[in-house]
């Protein structure tokens, strides 16, 4: 029974964070690509960003999460949202419009978004410094929760952290809002139409600027929940990003590029496929020592790949979903 | 006769290839213009500046007096200048009503703060573009299919649901590009009462892109030849059909 437990901590609970994190980072990646047709690397960046403006916020307003009774960071993360926002919006103005008014190709568009990543990394960095910062301050820490199994073999709790609550709750909200958004508001209607033809849009007297504006405040609003929640839930580093791109990408293209409900799963096909690869199946089989051949019996560590070599697996994601499934899993290009 | 269009010495190349050099059309108030000519004449560039998806390099483009140069396409569309594709254009992922419930302009559900705001005021106005798409729909002859992905009408039902996509809006003018290229012939009938009827009851100013002769001899006073980027004539269709100018650019000079 403890194995179990063991099994949901590892992979239900584990896998569903990583889930939820790129999932909803893999859904900016999505819908930026489906609006402006290029793939925004700078993406994953944006979410270590909306991290570093709830650590900077948390560091100047300590101890305020206590009033309301939640943690600083999360009190704080509404601000950040805007800021990030308000970040994607000022970045699109000043380096990718002038590339849409001169009617570039998508992959110059893509190598712009490359000098950003590198130009967000090096602020990010010259301001935090490059170690690893924890976002629970001045005394505040991660509530840990310990629910019990209620079986008599079992002596391990599940345990799952505040954060991962929060994160779990967040993204069910997102995306609700997200499906309610598209479908029900005539804005987002207008985004799904601009996603389907632009100069029809255009044409129907759909303001595309308007609609390219708030795609970059949906994608900056939903990576600074992503970059935070991750970092709460481990740490904040400056160079989150690099373990972000490559799980965010592979989770917009199995699901479709251009198609966010894709992009949800595919983050989570994502997460879990990370979390099941370095889950160590030994101890699953522990309970069955006696009536297993001796070799499998004594395996100390049976886990697909070690922990350290964990990016491999979206990579591998990413290569086979290209060979066999080119388009995703949901046809993608249109929202 | 004042008129609504008004395009004044207008240039554009595309490198070093000049497509449309200095010219000038008029366009009056009420009327259903013909603008014909041969192939790289210029008509669909021309449409395109007019409609604003082109920049032009030099010139200037007058609707009703205001000056819309270089104004973009969605600004142009909300003064009720409209126009259509020569190839035609859809939501392909939205049904047929739900294309022509895209267009109407200015509503509260626009703004991201109304949607939250006034849900009653968005809502009724939902029903009022509802009412108005099916009144479209029938119009133009496509109610069976309106539950349909767009994606999935034959060209000419695409067609028509281009030209339903004009009448879900008080235009002013609309350009229509090659309207019945494509579209059969019984289709054709429809089209054209369709685009007569709204000039008479809804007062629509049209200038009409057309290969199809027979379409523009019924339809269009008066007619307009494009040759090399300016205006070879105009006059009524019996004129152009008669002046030896036009019938030596359509067939070249040996056919006179």
């Amino acid at each position: 029974m403890n194995e179990l437990v063991f099994f949901i901590n590892n992979v239900i609970v584990a896998g569903s964070v990583s889930g939820s994190i790129y999932a909803i980072g893999a859904i900016g990646v999505t819908l930026v690509f489906s609006i402006m047709r290029f793939a925004h690397f700078a993406h994953a960046d944006m979410m270590t960003f909306g991290a570093f403006m709830v650590l900077l916020l948390t560091m100047a307003f300590p101890g305020v999460g206590g009033v309301v009774g939640l943690p600083t960071p999360v009190v704080m993360l509404p601000l950040a949202i805007v800021l990030t926002a308000l970040l994607a919006v000022g970045i699109d103005k000043a380096f990718y419009k002038p590339l849409r008014a001169h009617g570039v190709k998508p992959i110059v568009m893509v190598i712009g978004s490359l000098g950003v990543t590198l130009m967000l990394q090096g602020l990010i960095r010259l301001f935090s410094g490059t170690s690893a910062q924890n976002l629970y301050l001045a005394g505040e820490r991660k509530e840990i929760y310990r629910l019990e199994v209620p079986f008599e073999l079992a002596t391990r709790p599940i345990t799952i952290t505040e954060p991962q609550i929060i994160l779990f709750i967040l993204t069910i909200v997102s995306v609700v809002g997200l499906h309610l958004f598209l479908n029900r508001t005539r804005l987002g209607k207008a985004m799904r139409a601009m996603s389907d033809n632009p100069d029809l849009a255009r044409s129907s007297g759909i303001n595309t600027n308007h609609i390219v504006a708030v795609t970059w405040v949906i994608a900056g609003g939903l990576a600074a929940i992503a970059g935070t929640l991750l970092s709460l839930d481990v740490t904040f580093k400056p160079d989150l990003s690099f373990f972000l791109l490559l799980p965010i990408f592979a989770a917009a293209i199995v699901g479709g590029v251009g198609h966010p409900y894709g992009a949800i799963a595919g983050g989570f096909v994502v997460g879990f496929a990370e979390t099941l690869a370095v889950f160590n199946w030994s101890v699953l089989l522990r309970p069955f020592r006696d009536s297993l051949p001796e070799w499998l019996a004594q395996a100390g560590n049976l886990a697909f790949v070690g922990t350290e070599y964990k990016i491999v697996v979206p990579f591998f994601i990413l290569v086979a979903i290209l060979v066999w499934r080119p388009t995703g899993l949901f046809k993608g290009k249109v929202i | 006769m004042p008129s609504i269009i008004d395009v004044r010495h207008v240039h554009k190349a595309f490198g070093g290839l000049k497509v449309i050099n200095d010219c000038s059309i008029q366009v009056e108030k009420g009327s259903i213009t013909g603008l014909i000519g041969p192939n790289g004449a210029g008509k669909s560039t021309l449409f395109n500046i007019m409609a604003g998806a082109l920049p032009l390099d030099s010139g200037q483009v007058l609707l009703d007096g205001e000056d819309i140069t270089n104004r973009p396409a969605n600004e142009l569309f909300h003064k009720g200048l409209l126009r259509t594709f020569q190839i035609a254009h859809e939501f392909s992922h939205m049904t047929a009503l739900e294309n022509l419930m895209m267009v109407p302009p200015r509503q509260a559900g626009e703004n991201l703060f109304d949607a939250w705001l006034k849900p009653g005021l968005v809502r009724r106005e939902e029903a009022a573009v509802r009412r108005r798409a099916l009144e479209v729909v029938d119009f133009i002859g496509l109610h069976h299919v309106r539950n349909e992905l767009a994606g999935n009408l034959s060209g000419g039902q695409k067609k028509l649901l281009e030209l339903g996509r004009t009448m879900m809006t008080d235009a002013r003018v609309v350009l229509l590009d090659e309207i019945a290229a494509g579209v059969n012939r019984t289709l054709l009938g429809d089209l054209v009462s369709n685009i007569e009827r709204l000039n008479r009851e809804m007062g629509y100013t049209f200038l009409v892109i057309e290969h199809d002769m027979e379409m523009i001899a019924r339809l269009c006073d008066p007619v307009i030849v494009l040759a090399q980027g300016s205006v070879m004539v105009e006059g009524s269709i019996e004129e152009i059909q008669n002046n030896p100018q036009v019938i030596e650019a359509y067939f070249g000079s040996n056919a006179a």
